[in-house]
């Protein structure tokens, strides 16, 4: 192979950039112009308008409404986000960026916010997009017997009001300098006023597409906003659910949808020798998690967490439970691609004796403790625990797995069992991710885990503006829940994903599924 | 003699129709506490890890979740017996959905295959199986009874993938999914529930073609059909005319009871080929909690079975008026 042809199946593979591909060809004493072309050949022309895209999503229900205050999953979510839009978005390189809102100022050590936003949006109905629709949007989820999932998220708020035609200003009761993440959240999008609440029951929005049919739980019809103030190549787009994910796959295959979700990991394999078919993965903020209850014997004593920690092997689990589809994790539930992860010291790996010797400091010679664990916390939970438990016998720990009913297993294991299995579709910043679930008095504080310098930080970091004292401060929170936290992380899972090859993407989002649940705006036809 | 002959029929009809009614009632009592007593509820299961008790609390306000379980069986009931269904929790202020709206699409979807499967199955099965009386034994018998004994004793969804690889994926003959909406054309519609009725066909038909054939043998050696033979009629006339009309009561049971697994049994297909069945819906209804819809449908499952097999007493007590008078 020449050295042209070397980089030409690089470009191909996406090991390399257009740029750099560029610029090697250039080196070989090829033309700019030729070099330009032959990367276009290969990566494929620059987006073009055009075609009706079908996907396959593993869910919806019937239950599914329009209402943004009970999107439950990634079907509403690309829904939503499709015909809807926020103030805010996530890129596909984790930053936040205005959407619908032009700039974002903080004051006061980021206890208010001015978001102002775009000129000469409208809805699709023609309506304009002002401040008051974006202040109903907010008060839609707040308030007394609000029935929103982001409701406890929202609770900061003290007060919104309108400045004009064009300008939101949010108070917050403490200063957030992540403010702008939580307005991308994809159960805000703005929606038209109407007498003192929104209009969402007609699925009138400003994003990408308008809403043409929807039927829940089976499938739902969208076109293309003409008027929607970034470009957009898909004509028109369906999404379908097939819960099943053979029937999925097969859909894939037969060609009947251009790009399904959640695939089939053990036959993945197969899946991938099928040239019209590419396969997508992305490491995203989801993680799986075992988290004790750090207020009940024995994980009261910081010492068994730690035996516990040292008892797992996480690269045996990530290798024969999710078949390598993931990045190992150290107990720290931030992602990698997060902004201020650190990797705390030290690593843990597979190490009985360690983990001997943080049970005899325990003042424990042997541990018996039971484990819950049921496929509704994530796929492959149960062989997890079971893998698990063969692990720590040889640290003297005797798991046992306490196979739980899937139905109401949120209702009556997670938070309630000692030790159970869960997950964490993660969050885009640290704060945002501490605030749910690692704060004393969160909500969802699934470890009963309550560090009072943690906490402590936890307010003063919010507010701190000085990104580099910022960033020391995160750095020390994630080592103390290493350290001290009740979880463990088995590792961030991949959305591992699969489409035809008539589609094509730039850089894909990892903040959710579906390229941050906005694919249909920015895929396109190849 | 008609009038009085008819009388003691139209007297059973009624009575297994109240009887039947009484059924209904007491399922109507154990599936209100079979929902109820299901843990979890629908806040939670919508809002899954992001219920707190606050959000929770206002959902079950707004669902009427707040009333004691006996209030709502009565409130319940009162509207089902005046045919009001109710509405579904997903229910949200300014966008009604009431139970029979979600339904009723549902329930024509099933009802379309469950008509197109049997239209195929049960002709087919009757001639199959007394072809197979008739020709007792021979390899032909063999052949129709290894056939369909091996597709029964497949499970639904492997015959279902199997018929999916062959005519859906190798041959592109027909369609992968059988996602219909009620904007698709009739045509369209039974190409697209080709592949499922001909899985459920497989998986029925052998029931009844084995039923059909044991009546008819079993028949075949009583003394009047021994009388018809020496009389010199044709096998075949001897079967249509003589053995038949005396099998129907077996038959007709194994019939309605396929029927009736047709509408409520046939989920995992609905599943595999994605076709929006009233099964789908139940399963999804009970996976939310959606207790309206749960008992909607568990209801609606409950009057097929009963009303089928009201129709199989009718029709063998029509055929065969002996049975009018027991022993």
């Amino acid at each position: 192979m020449s050295e042209l042809e070397y980089w030409k199946s690089r470009l191909a593979a996406g090991k390399v950039s257009r740029r750099e591909f560029i610029g090697r060809a250039a080196a070989l004493g090829v033309t700019t112009a030729l070099a330009t072309t032959l990367a276009s050949k290969i990566a494929g022309a620059a987006p073009k308008k055009g075609g009706s895209l079908k996907m396959a999503l593993g869910h919806g229900a019937t239950t599914d409404s329009l209402d943004p205050a009970t999107y439950p999953d990634q079907f509403t979510g690309t829904l939503g986000g499709a015909i809807g839009s926020a103030l805010t978005l996530i890129n596909a390189k984790g930053e936040i960026e205005g959407d619908l809102a032009e700039t974002m100022e903080p004051s006061k050590g980021a206890t208010v916010w001015a978001f102002k936003l775009r000129k000469g949006v409208t809805f699709h109905n023609g309506k304009d997009v002002t401040a008051d629709d974006v202040v109903a949007s907010f008060r839609h989820h707040m308030g007394e017997g609000s029935k929103s999932a982001v409701k406890s998220i929202l609770d900061p708020i003290t007060d919104i009001k309108a400045d004009g035609k064009d300008t939101v200003i949010f108070t917050l009761a403490a200063g957030s300098a992540d403010f702008p993440f939580l307005t991308s959240d994809y159960h805000l999008p703005i929606m038209p006023v109407k007498d003192n609440d929104v209009d969402w029951q007609s699925g009138i929005r400003s994003g990408a597409f308008i809403l043409e049919k929807f039927d829940p739980g089976v499938s739902v019809k969208m076109k293309r906003n003409p008027n929607f103030y970034r470009e957009v190549w898909i004509d028109d787009c369906e999404i379908r659910t097939i819960a099943d994910v053979t029937a999925r796959t097969n859909a894939l295959t037969t060609g009947e949808v251009h790009f399904i979700d959640r695939c089939d990991l053990k036959t993945l394999g197969l899946l991938q020798r099928n040239k019209d078919i590419k396969i997508l993965e992305v490491t995203g903020y989801a993680h799986y998690v075992l988290p004790m209850l750090t207020d009940v014997p024995p994980f009261d004593n910081v010492h068994v967490r730690t035996a516990l920690k040292y008892a797992l092997d996480r690269e045996d689990i990530l290798k024969k439970v999710f078949l390598g589809h993931g990045t190992v994790a150290n107990d720290n539930p931030i992602s990698p691609v997060i902004q201020y992860a650190i990797e705390p010291q030290p690593k843990y790996t597979y190490d009985p004796d360690k983990a001997k010797f943080h049970l005899k400091a325990a003042g424990l010679d042997s541990l018996k403790v039971d484990l819950s664990a049921a496929d509704a916390a994530f796929a492959g939970a149960v062989d997890v625990a079971v893998l698990y438990k063969e692990h720590a016998a040889k640290a003297g720990i005797d798991i046992n797995v306490v196979r739980e009913p899937n139905d109401g297993y949120w209702d009556n294991v997670w938070m309630k069992k000692g030790w159970s299995a869960s997950y964490w579709n993660g969050r885009p910043t640290c704060d945002w991710m501490f605030t749910t679930a690692y704060a004393a008095d969160a909500a969802w504080n699934d470890t009963h885990w309550k560090n009072p310098r943690f906490n402590e930080l936890l307010v003063a970091a919010r507010s701190e503006t000085d990104t580099k004292k910022r960033a020391s401060m995160y750095a020390e929170m994630q080592q103390l829940l290493h350290d001290d936290g009740g979880l463990i992380v088995l590792c961030f899972n991949n959305f591992v994903s699969a489409h035809s090859n008539k589609l094509d993407h730039g850089p894909v989002a990892s903040n959710w599924d579906e390229d941050g649940m906005k694919l249909p705006e920015r895929w396109w036809f190849a | 003699m008609a009038a009085r002959a008819l009388n003691p029929i139209i007297r059973t009809i009624l009575q297994r129709l109240g009887l039947g009614l009484v059924t209904l009632l007491v399922v109507s009592v154990i599936i209100f506490s079979a929902v109820t007593m299901l843990p979890g509820d629908f806040a939670k299961a919508i809002l899954g890890q992001s219920a707190t008790p606050e959000t929770v609390a206002a959902f079950q306000k707004e669902v009427g979740l707040d009333q004691p379980p006996v209030q709502r069986y009565f409130e319940w009931i009162g509207g089902v017996l005046q045919g009001d269904f109710g509405s579904s929790y997903s229910n949200r202020v300014g966008y009604t959905r009431t139970v029979v709206s979600m339904i009723r699409p549902r329930l024509e979807n099933t009802l379309f295959l469950a008509g197109m499967t049997a239209l195929i199955a049960v002709p087919l099965a009757l001639v199959l199986g007394m072809l197979a009386a008739l020709y007792r034994n021979s390899w032909y018998d063999r052949l129709v009874n290894l056939v369909t004994l091996t597709s029964i004793s497949s499970p639904e969804f492997f015959v279902a993938y199997i018929l999916m690889l062959f005519l859906a994926v190798r041959l592109p003959i027909f369609y992968a999914l059988a996602s219909v909406d009620a904007d698709t054309p009739f045509w369209e519609r039974v190409s697209r529930c080709a592949l499922p009725a001909m899985t459920l066909v497989l998986v029925i038909v052998a029931h009844m073609m084995r039923m059909t054939r044991a009546a008819i043998i079993n028949l075949l050696a009583s003394p009047y059909i021994e009388m018809a033979r020496l009389k010199g009629l044709s096998p075949s006339k001897i079967i249509y005319h003589h053995a038949l009309p005396n099998a129907w009561a077996p038959i007709a049971t194994v019939i309605a009871v396929n029927l009736a697994y047709l509408v409520v049994g046939v989920v995992v297909v609905e599943v595999v080929f994605v076709y929006p069945g009233i099964g789908q819906l139940m399963v999804d209804a009970v996976s939310k909690r959606d207790m309206p819809v749960v008992q909607a449908c568990a209801l609606i499952f409950a009057t097929t079975y009963i009303l089928l097999n009201l129709l199989a007493d009718v029709i063998s007590i029509v055929t065969n008026p002996r049975l009018l008078h027991p022993r």
